[in-house]
C-alpha cells in the first residue's frame, strides 16, 4: 500500500463523556497493619509508608513496614499453622477453604477492581474484566486441585514442601498474588507474601477475605514493605521456598542468595518479547494483536509483546495502520470505564521509562507517540513506537516495562526467528500468520515459554506460564504451577 | 456499445490483495466497543445521531399505499411532543411504492431510498435488474439499494458481480447506490471483505449489510470488517464510502455501539446521515423512548410512541 495521504481524524465531533466508576462502595482503611497469625498487627518498629494514587499523586492509605523482626513473626506464625493444622487437613478440607476465598473475591469484584485501579493506576476496564475475574479463577482452579494430587502426579506421593516465602510485583498486584497463594495452599503449604510497596491495597483486601473465609491463623501471612523486606523473607533461613516475580536484576540477587541453601525457587521475571507478523497475516486484527500486546496495563507486562517484527512487504501498511488505532486509544482517568491506557505506576517507572525515550531517540530511534493529551497531575506517558531500531539498540533490547514498541522489520521466515531468539529473555512471543504450518514452524523455534498465535495476552489458570532464559526457572499456572510447590516420593 | 461492454472495460480490484479476517480477532474488537459506556450529554447526542441515521424501512409484499403513507408521516414526525427532534435520513420502500412516499414526502428533504434488482434474492436478468432500477428512479428514488448476485458471487464469478453493479449505478443516474452484500448467505468475514472492495470499485456509494429477508442480518462482527473495508478503501483512492448496517438492530443500546465502532474506525467524518445509515423499522421507537427517559428521568410505556 502506497503511503497514504488520505488520514482518518478521530478528533472533534462526538465523543464520550466521563463514566467514572463510583468508589462509593469500596472501604479503604487509613492505615494498614501486617497480616500475620490471622490477625492485624501493627510494625514492631512502628514504621509506615503511603500507597499513593499514581493517577493523582493523592495519598490512599499508610501501610506497615515490616523490618526483619517482623518478617520472622510471619514465617514462624506461617511455620506454627503448617505444622500444628494445615499440612495435617485433609486435602478436601483444604480445597474448601481455596474454594470459600474464590467466592468472596467474586462477590466482592467490584470492590477488588475498584481498589486496584486506584492503588496501581490500571484502567477499570482491564481490573475488572482481567485481574480480578482471573485471580478468582485462580483460586477456583487451584481449589479444584486440593484433594486430587495423587492424579496431578500418580504413582507417587505429593508432599507439600512447608513454609513459602512469595514476592509479588506491582503490574498485577491481586492477581500475582492469587497465583502464588492458591497452588501454595492447594498443595497444603503456609505462605509469608509480600506484595509490592506501591501496590499494597488489594493483598491487604485479600488478608480481609482470607479471614473472613475463617482459615486457620498463620495459613496466609502479608507483610507490606519494600525491597529490604522483601530481601528478609527470601533469606529467612525458616522458608522452604520461594516464589519471586519481578526484575530480572533482584532474581539475579535472590538465586544467589538461595544458591547452596537447599530451598526450592521459582522466579517470574523480565521479558522482550517479538511479535511477529507475516504479510499472510489477518492485518487489522494483527494490529489489534500489537495494540493488546504492548498497550495492556501500560506496557507493565513482563509478557507484553514489546518488539514488533514485522515482514517488509507489509510494514507501511502496518505501522500506518497501528499510528491510527493508537488515535483512539483513551489514555487517562484509570477509574474512567472508557480509558484504554491509565497511569504509570509510579514516579519512578515513569522517570525508567522517559529515559527509555531519550535512548531510543538518541540512538537514531524514530519516535511516534499518540496526541493523546494527558492529564496534568499523576505519572503518564503516551503510548509510543520506534521505528528505524536494530538489534543493537537499547530500546530493542532492554525491556522497559512501558508502553513503548519496538519496530523492526524482517524479509525471511529465518531472519525473523533469530531476530525473535537474539535476546536474553524468552518469557512470551507471538505469531501472525493464516498459514497453521507457519505457525508450528516458529513456534517450534521460539525460545520463549508461552507463545500466542494469531492473538496475544491470553492467560487462563490451566496454562503454564514462565521463561526461558533470563526470563526465570519454573513454571507457574496449571498442572506445571503444582509442581512448584510438592516433594515427589514413593507412594 | 451495450452496458454490459462497457462495463467490462472497467479494471476489476485485485482481490488478492484483499487482507484476510480472523474472525476470533473481529469479535474481540467488537467486544471492546461493547465495553465503551456512553452517559449523559453524550448519551443523548448519540440518540439524535441515531434517529437522523434511521433508513425507515417497510418491504413487505402485504405493504399498502396507507401504510407507506403512515411511514411517511412518522418520518417526517417522529415524536412532535418533544420539540428539537431530527427526521429520519430516509424511508426505504419497493419500487412500485416510490410513487406514494414521494407524494407524502414533499416539502421535506427525507430521501426515498427503494430496493430494486429483484430484491431480496437478485434471481433475475441484468435487464430486468436495470429495469427495475430505472422504474424506482423514474418514479422518485432518489437512493438505490440494490442486491448483488451472490450465486455469482460465490462461485466466484467476481466479473459478473462486478459489472452489475458497474451497470446499475450507470442506471441510477443522480441516485445514490447502495449495494446489499446480503452477508447472511457469504458464509465467512474473508467473503464479506472481498464483496465490500469489489462494490466499492465497482461505484457503490455506500456499501449495505443484508436485505433483512435473511438470518443473520447485520451483525456488529460483519459491520466492523465492512468499515474497515471502506478505510482501507479510501485511504488508496481518497474517496469515502458509506455504511449501512441494516436488520437486527432494534435496540437503542446496539445502535450506540454501532456508533462507537463507527467512531473509533472510520473517524468523525463519518459520523452524519451522509456517511451512515441504519435500516431499521422498530429502533426508532427504542431511541425516541430512550430520548424520553434521558431527559425525564422515567420509561413511558411502549404505547405512548406511534407504531407506524
Amino acid at each position: 500500500m502506497a503511503t497514504p495521504q488520505n488520514k482518518l481524524a478521530f478528533d472533534g465531533g462526538w465523543d464520550y463523556d466521563p463514566a467514572p466508576e463510583s468508589t462509593d462502595h469500596i472501604k479503604l482503611q487509613k492505615r494498614y497493619e501486617l497480616f500475620i497469625g490471622g490477625e492485624f498487627v501493627a510494625p514492631g518498629k512502628g514504621r509506615y509508608f503511603d500507597s499513593i494514587n499514581p493517577a493523582n499523586e493523592k495519598k490512599l492509605a499508610r501501610v506497615a513496614d515490616a523490618d526483619e523482626a517482623d518478617v520472622d513473626r510471619a514465617v514462624q506464625a506461617a511455620r506454627k499453622a503448617y505444622k500444628g493444622v494445615w499440612s495435617r487437613l485433609p486435602a478436601k478440607e483444604r480445597g474448601k477453604y481455596i474454594f470459600r476465598i474464590a467466592r468472596i473475591m467474586q462477590e466482592r469484584a467490584r470492590e477488588f477492581a475498584a481498589i486496584e485501579s486506584l492503588d496501581g493506576g490500571k484502567p477499570i476496564r482491564e481490573s475488572r474484566d482481567v485481574d480480578v475475574p482471573l485471580a478468582a479463577a485462580h483460586f477456583f482452579y487451584y481449589a479444584g486441585w486440593a484433594d486430587k494430587l495423587e492424579y496431578a502426579f500418580p504413582g507417587r506421593r505429593a508432599r507439600p514442601l512447608g513454609v513459602a516465602g512469595q514476592v509479588i510485583p506491582w503490574n498485577f498486584p491481586l492477581l500475582m498474588a492469587a497465583w502464588k497463594i492458591a497452588p501454595a495452599l492447594a498443595c497444603g503449604n503456609t505462605v509469608v507474601l509480600k506484595p509490592a510497596e506501591t501496590t499494597p491495597l488489594t493483598a491487604l483486601k485479600l488478608a480481609e477475605v482470607i479471614a473472613d473465609a475463617g482459615l486457620p491463623p498463620g495459613v496466609v501471612n502479608i507483610v507490606t514493605g519494600a525491597g529490604k523486606t522483601g530481601a528478609a523473607l527470601v533469606t529467612h533461613p525458616d522458608i522452604d521456598k520461594v516464589a519471586f516475580t519481578g526484575s530480572t536484576n533482584v532474581g539475579r540477587i535472590i538465586q544467589r542468595a538461595l544458591a547452596g541453601t537447599g530451598k526450592r525457587y521459582t522466579l517470574e521475571l523480565g521479558g522482550k518479547a517479538a511479535n511477529v507478523i507475516f504479510e499472510d497475516a489477518a492485518i487489522d486484527q494483527a494490529v489489534e494483536g500489537i495494540v493488546n500486546g504492548i498497550f495492556f496495563n501500560q506496557g507493565h507486562v513482563c509478557c507484553a509483546g514489546s518488539r514488533l517484527l514485522v515482514q517488509e512487504s507489509v510494514a507501511d501498511e502496518v505501522i500506518e495502520k497501528l499510528k491510527s488505532r493508537m488515535e483512539t486509544l483513551i489514555v487517562g482517568d484509570p477509574m474512567d470505564k472508557n480509558t484504554d491506557i491509565g497511569a504509570i505506576n509510579s514516579a519512578m517507572q515513569l522517570e525508567k521509562i522517559e529515559s527509555y525515550l531519550k535512548i531510543g531517540a538518541d540512538e537514531g530511534g524514530e519516535m511516534h507517540q499518540s496526541s493523546a493529551r494527558l492529564p496534568s497531575k499523576g505519572y503518564w506517558c503516551a503510548p509510543t513506537i520506534f521505528t528505524n531500531v536494530a538489534q543493537s539498540n537499547r530500546v530493542v533490547q532492554e525491556e522497559i516495562f512501558g508502553p513503548v514498541l519496538a519496530i523492526q522489520t524482517f524479509r525471511t521466515f529465518d531472519e525473523a526467528l533469530t531476530k525473535a531468539n537474539n535476546t536474553p529473555y524468552g518469557l512470551s512471543g507471538g505469531v501472525w500468520t493464516d498459514k497453521g504450518a507457519k505457525i508450528f514452524k516458529m513456534t517450534q523455534g521460539l525460545r520463549a515459554g508461552v507463545i500466542w498465535a494469531n492473538t496475544f495476552n491470553k492467560f487462563d489458570p490451566t496454562s503454564p506460564f514462565g521463561g526461558y532464559k533470563e526470563s526465570g526457572v519454573g513454571r507457574e499456572g496449571g498442572l506445571h504451577g503444582l509442581d512448584a510447590y510438592v516433594r515427589l516420593g514413593a507412594e | 456499445m451495450s452496458v454490459h461492454a462497457v462495463a467490462k472495460s472497467l479494471p476489476l480490484p485485485d482481490l488478492a490483495r484483499v487482507p484476510t479476517v480472523d474472525e476470533v480477532g473481529v469479535d474481540e474488537r467488537v467486544a471492546r466497543f461493547q465495553t465503551r459506556s456512553i452517559k449523559t450529554a453524550s448519551k443523548l447526542e448519540a440518540l439524535k445521531l441515531v434517529l437522523s441515521m434511521i433508513d425507515l424501512t417497510t418491504l413487505e409484499g402485504q405493504d399498502t399505499p396507507g401504510k407507506v403513507r403512515q411511514l411517511c408521516q412518522k418520518a417526517i414526525h417522529l415524536h412532535d411532543s418533544f420539540p428539537g427532534l431530527p427526521h429520519v435520513a430516509a424511508v426505504c420502500v419497493y419500487p412500485s411504492m416510490v410513487e406514494v412516499a414521494k407524494r407524502a414526502l414533499q416539502g421535506t428533504d427525507i430521501n426515498i431510498a427503494s430496493v430494486a434488482t429483484a430484491f431480496p434474492s437478485g434471481m433475475s436478468s441484468r435487464a430486468v435488474k436495470l429495469d427495475d432500477t430505472r422504474m424506482a428512479v423514474a418514479a422518485g428514488a432518489n437512493e438505490i439499494d440494490m442486491v448483488i448476485s451472490r450465486g455469482k458471487f460465490l462461485a466466484g464469478d467476481y466479473r459478473y458481480v462486478f459489472d452489475e453493479i458497474v451497470a446499475v449505478k450507470e442506471a441510477c443516474g443522480g441516485a445514490h447506490l447502495k449495494v446489499i452484500l446480503e452477508t447472511g448467505e457469504l458464509g465467512t468475514l474473508d467473503r464479506v471483505r472481498r464483496a465490500s472492495v469489489l462494490a466499492m470499485h465497482a461505484g457503490a456509494d455506500f456499501i449495505k449489510t443484508s436485505t433483512g429477508k435473511i438470518q443473520p442480518a447485520a451483525t456488529m462482527q460483519v459491520t466492523l470488517v465492512m468499515l474497515l473495508a471502506i478505510r482501507d478503501y479510501y485511504v488508496e483512492t481518497g474517496r469515502m464510502v458509506g455504511m449501512k448496517p441494516a436488520g437486527g438492530i432494534s435496540t437503542a443500546k446496539l445502535a450506540i455501539h454501532y456508533l462507537v465502532m463507527l467512531r473509533e474506525t472510520l473517524g468523525n467524518a463519518w459520523m452524519s446521515p451522509e456517511w451512515f445509515r441504519f435500516g431499521a423499522s422498530s429502533l426508532a421507537n427504542d431511541v425516541l423512548m430512550q430520548i424520553m427517559k434521558q431527559t425525564s428521568g422515567y420509561y413511558q410505556s411502549a404505547d405512548y410512541f406511534s407504531k407506524d
